[in-house]
């Protein structure tokens, strides 16, 4: 399978990545990374692709990592229609501090416009 | 977690502080009482969850299952704030009161123990009201007491998110004081400033 996995600078992001090469490394998927640009988070764009690129390395795992400029949910979404991908992956969704789950605006974009199975990561 | 969240300018309240008893509209006799800590009442508080039907769940809470219920509240019980809201069903004359419904305010801080005043930080809102309780206007009385609760202990900032399509409870917010805020996703967040 043809797995495209968008991160947004969390530490959701990295928990993601890392669920996602175990995956990839247990079924042989084709992995593309893409590192998204999103100003608010913990890890800016630069950090984030440089985790991204050591966790790869770490694992063995030979994958296409990409930075994709603009608006994060639509441009992971542009990216995934103009690939042949089979799914796209994304965390999915942080704790409030009651517990509660809360998916948020990004993730809303890509679950209601992607052209591909999604995937949320807990 | 901690980032700023936006508040009305205009503080709600008063509101009135427990304890209270209050008739709901089929007549029955509803207790409001604020526990000092939720582990007074803890295994009350978790039978009541265990009744509680999984479709009315939100956002994944509350979990199902006595142990993952127990955990949930154990590990928000400490610094929570909370009132329950009991009944002795009738016929019971000697039984102990069943909590019906529960509300509760979290804190939003990495170290709540460390919080010296209640005011300093923003408050996390859930309310749950057992299914045979509903749509008597017992959520409203327990909300209200909760806030009068919270302003009564120093509480200035809560929030919630509540899903963007459950209108009754959307409405509910509105009627005590809850602006919507921040970006709009499955989830409307909320806010209240009180007195």
């Amino acid at each position: 399978m043809n797995v495209l996995v968008g991160l947004g600078g969390s530490d959701e992001s990295v928990k993601t990545l890392r669920q996602t090469i175990d995956r990839t490394q247990d079924v042989g998927d084709d992995l593309t990374v893409a590192v998204l640009e999103k100003p608010e988070s913990k890890r800016s764009q630069g950090e984030m692709y440089e985790e991204a690129d050591s966790l790869l390395s770490e694992a063995g795992v030979d994958a296409d990592l990409v930075r994709l400029e603009g608006d994060p949910g639509s441009a992971l979404v542009d990216h995934a229609e103009q690939g042949e991908f089979d799914q796209l992956v994304i965390g999915g969704g942080t704790l409030s501090p009651m517990g509660k789950i809360q998916l948020g605006p990004i993730t809303e974009f890509v679950l209601l416009n992607a052209p591909t199975t999604v995937k949320l990561v807990r | 977690m901690g980032r700023a969240r936006l508040y009305p300018d205009e503080p709600s309240g008063p509101f009135p502080s427990p304890p209270s008893t209050i008739e709901d509209r089929e007549g029955r006799d509803i207790e409001i009482r604020a526990p000092g800590q939720l582990t007074t009442d803890l295994d009350a508080v978790v039978e009541m969850y265990d009744q509680f039907d999984p479709t009315d769940r939100a956002q994944g809470i509350p979990p199902t299952g006595e142990d993952r219920i127990r955990n949930w509240l154990e590990t928000i019980a400490d610094e929570s704030v909370n009132v329950i809201a009991h009944h002795k069903p009738n016929g019971d004359v000697d039984g102990d009161t069943e909590v019906i419904a529960h509300a509760m305010l979290v804190p939003d801080a990495d170290d709540p123990a460390a919080i010296e005043n209640n005011s300093d930080i923003e408050w996390e809102l859930a309310i749950f009201v057992l299914q045979d309780y509903q749509q008597a206007g017992i959520g409203t009385h327990l909300l209200k007491h909760l806030l009068g609760h919270a302003s009564d202990v120093g509480i200035e900032r809560v929030w919630l998110t509540v899903e963007r399509w459950n209108n009754p409870a959307i409405a509910l917010y509105e009627r005590v004081g809850f602006e919507a805020s921040g970006t709009e996703s499955f989830e409307q967040e909320m806010s209240i400033r009180l007195e």
